[in-house]
């Protein structure tokens, strides 16, 4: 590309005027003569020119006289309030919340103060002092003409000649063989977003014999600890209460009722599983069915077990089956039971994945 | 119809019709807000037949409309035999019994006995059935409490209902869990032990006294915090932060929109 003209748009003349596009570097304007920047495309100079020229001062020049000096007052102010954020920012100590409390306040007033102070200042410098006139501005194609593009083939095709990337093959080749590994790194490093899953989202910690603790104090539980209707309390596993990866699923509530309350489940109707509750003592996973939070809204007027999220609702007595909300499936009950001691345990795992749905779950 | 046509053209009428709508909605959100009354703390004394006599007269005069001549309760109030003395402490300090009206929730109000005449009416409903009893001073001063035990507690088994900041929350058909901004040391005590309406039970064998004061010094404490940006919008969290942001914000940036692209008059 030695041989190109300097880039300022001017067509070559030995070649004759238009008959030959020029030559010009790729990116820079296009000829001049060939349109105006913001104005009408090639051939329509037919047209009749709108009127462009602006009044020499604004239309009320008293008025224009006193926002003069509001615009002025607006800038000086954004002014002050630009020092006002650097002295509070040099100034203000954030050694404490309360001390960060105040430094944001005065950080967060100061920059709003600036920016407002000159937007108004700007707006009222439009409306009130530049001349009030409307303009139409043109649109023209987007498409460049075609002796443009026909010089834009050329050139190209001239600089893929000279470049030699046809005639060497060898650069050719092993550019392509250089590129080929660089565009498949990225889907490499997709890699990390594993391992699967597997069956992890099957499985809690809880086995035949864990004893549930409260969580918070992590102390064990006498079933005849909790022999009054209407107590709820959230349990965790024994042993894996500082595990937040396990509690994320394992995490369970247990809710005690009066005799007679529950809703045996049976063939015809849905309900608690008695076999899997002790002294009419209820467990269930304390995830939400729906998105997975924590379900733990419990109602003992009603019996209701609430999600704050979507508002799912879950009655308590019969196998927490949905009555209301987005939760598309009962609560995992949890079968339980006391060992030797009295404390509550689990006899087994859940029987069904706990928390929200997932492809394979079927 | 011309006029609504006039007035609507009217440069202010787009001001008008977007306050109107940002004071509607602040309205709502203070009707929302509501406000209770503090109520007294309890010490619970020695039983004298007197007492007892001067409870049953209280529980005569205003209890037994609804909950029957003998606290066996009616089909419009629960029985009170075995509910103890600690849950009639509870219900008339914070002034939510004697109930004027029956609805979804017994709101926080105005407290209609002294605190001598609450204890002999406690004793009384006792005296039918045994039950919780008030709490000593002793038992629910917060001195020395694990503070974050009580938080860990807090926000397993309470933020749910009364939200992370102790601001309180809607329940189903009505219900709601009230704020704890205005309950003393010995009503929060209370409630746990007692599970008033909708409230589970928190015992002393699940949550020990110990624990149960150092929940109620993770709330008193919650209460000292500071608001960040000086408001605490209710404390109810970032849905009416966002509301008021999103109203606020755009309602400002709205103004500033019409201002800015507002016709300028002839001159």
């Amino acid at each position: 590309m030695s041989e190109t003209q300097p880039s300022h748009g001017l067509a070559p003349e030995e070649d004759g005027g238009q008959s030959r596009a020029p030559h010009r570097v790729i990116g820079t304007p296009p000829p001049a003569q060939a349109r105006t920047l913001l104005g009408e495309a090639p051939g329509s100079v037919a047209e009749p020119e709108a009127p462009r020229e602006l009044p020499a001062g604004p239309d009320n020049p008293a008025k224009a006289e006193t926002a003069e000096k509001v615009v002025a007052a607006c800038f000086i102010l954004s002014m002050l309030a630009s020092f006002g954020f650097i002295a509070a920012y040099v100034g203000l100590e954030v050694h404490s919340v309360d001390a960060t409390l105040r430094s944001n306040l005065a950080l967060g007033l100061s920059m709003s103060v600036a920016f407002m102070a000159m937007g108004v200042g700007a707006t009222i410098w439009v409306r009130s002092i530049m001349p009030d006139v409307e303009q139409v501005e043109q649109r023209h194609p987007l498409a460049a003409s075609d002796e443009e593009r026909e010089a834009f083939a050329k050139t190209f095709n001239e600089g893929a000649e000279a470049s030699g990337f046809t005639k060497r093959p060898l650069l050719r080749r092993t550019l392509i063989a250089a590129s080929v590994p660089l565009a498949v790194a990225p889907l490499v490093v997709l890699r990390d977003m594993g391992p699967l899953p597997g069956t992890s989202l099957r499985h809690t910690v809880w086995r035949k014999g864990t004893r549930m603790v409260v969580y918070g104090p992590n102390t064990p539980l006498r079933a005849a600890d909790f022999s009054i209707p209407g107590q709820m309390i959230t349990v965790a596993p024994e042993g894996f209460t500082e595990n937040q990866d396990v509690l994320a699923k394992a995490v369970t509530i247990i809710i005690k009722f009066a005799p007679g309350q529950l809703v045996p489940n049976t063939p015809s109707t849905p309900g608690t599983i008695m076999n899997w509750t002790v002294d009419d003592i209820v467990a269930y996973s304390k995830i939400c069915t729906h998105v997975g939070c924590p379900v733990a809204l419990y109602e003992q007027t009603t019996h209701h077990i609430l999600c704050p999220c979507h508002q799912s609702t879950f009655d308590a007595t019969a196998g927490a089956q949905v009555l209301f909300g987005p939760a598309p499936r009962p609560l995992p009950q949890l079968p339980i039971g006391v060992d030797s001691n009295g404390f509550l345990i689990a006899t087994s795992d859940f029987h069904e994945p706990v928390g929200p749905a997932f492809w394979e779950m079927g | 119809m011309s006029w609504i046509t006039a007035l609507r053209r009217r440069t202010v009428a787009g001001y008008a019709v977007v306050l109107l709508g940002l004071v509607t909605v602040g309205m709502a959100y203070g009707a929302l807000t509501g406000q209770g009354s503090p109520a007294s703390a309890a010490i619970p004394g020695t039983v004298s037949p007197q007492t007892l006599a001067q409870g049953k007269e209280l529980f005569t005069v205003t209890c037994a409309t609804c909950h029957g001549m003998d606290a066996q309760g009616t089909s419009q109030a629960p029985s009170l035999v075995g509910v103890g003395a600690a849950a009639v402490d509870f219900q008339v300090s914070t002034g939510r019994m004697p109930g004027k009206v029956t609805g979804p929730e017994m709101e926080r109000g105005p407290v209609t006995f002294t605190t001598q005449q609450i204890h002999a009416l406690a004793d009384y409903v006792a005296s039918l059935g045994g039950g919780p009893a008030i709490p000593s001073a002793a038992e629910v001063s917060t001195t020395g409490a694990n503070t974050a035990l009580g938080q860990s507690l807090f926000i397993t088994d309470c933020a749910q209902c009364h939200n992370f900041d102790g601001a309180g929350g809607a329940l189903t058909y009505g219900k709601f869990a009230p704020a704890l901004t205005d309950s003393t040391n010995t009503q929060i005590f209370e409630a746990m032990l007692t599970g008033p309406e909708a409230m589970p039970v928190f015992p002393n064998t699940t949550i020990t006294p110990a624990q149960k004061r150092d929940i109620i010094d993770y709330i008193t404490r919650l209460r000292a915090e500071p608001n960040p940006g000086g408001f605490s919008l209710g404390r109810i969290g970032p849905v009416t932060e966002g509301i008021v942001g999103f109203l606020g914000g755009i309602g400002a940036l709205v103004f500033l929109a019409m201002w800015i692209t507002m016709k300028r008059r002839e001159s």
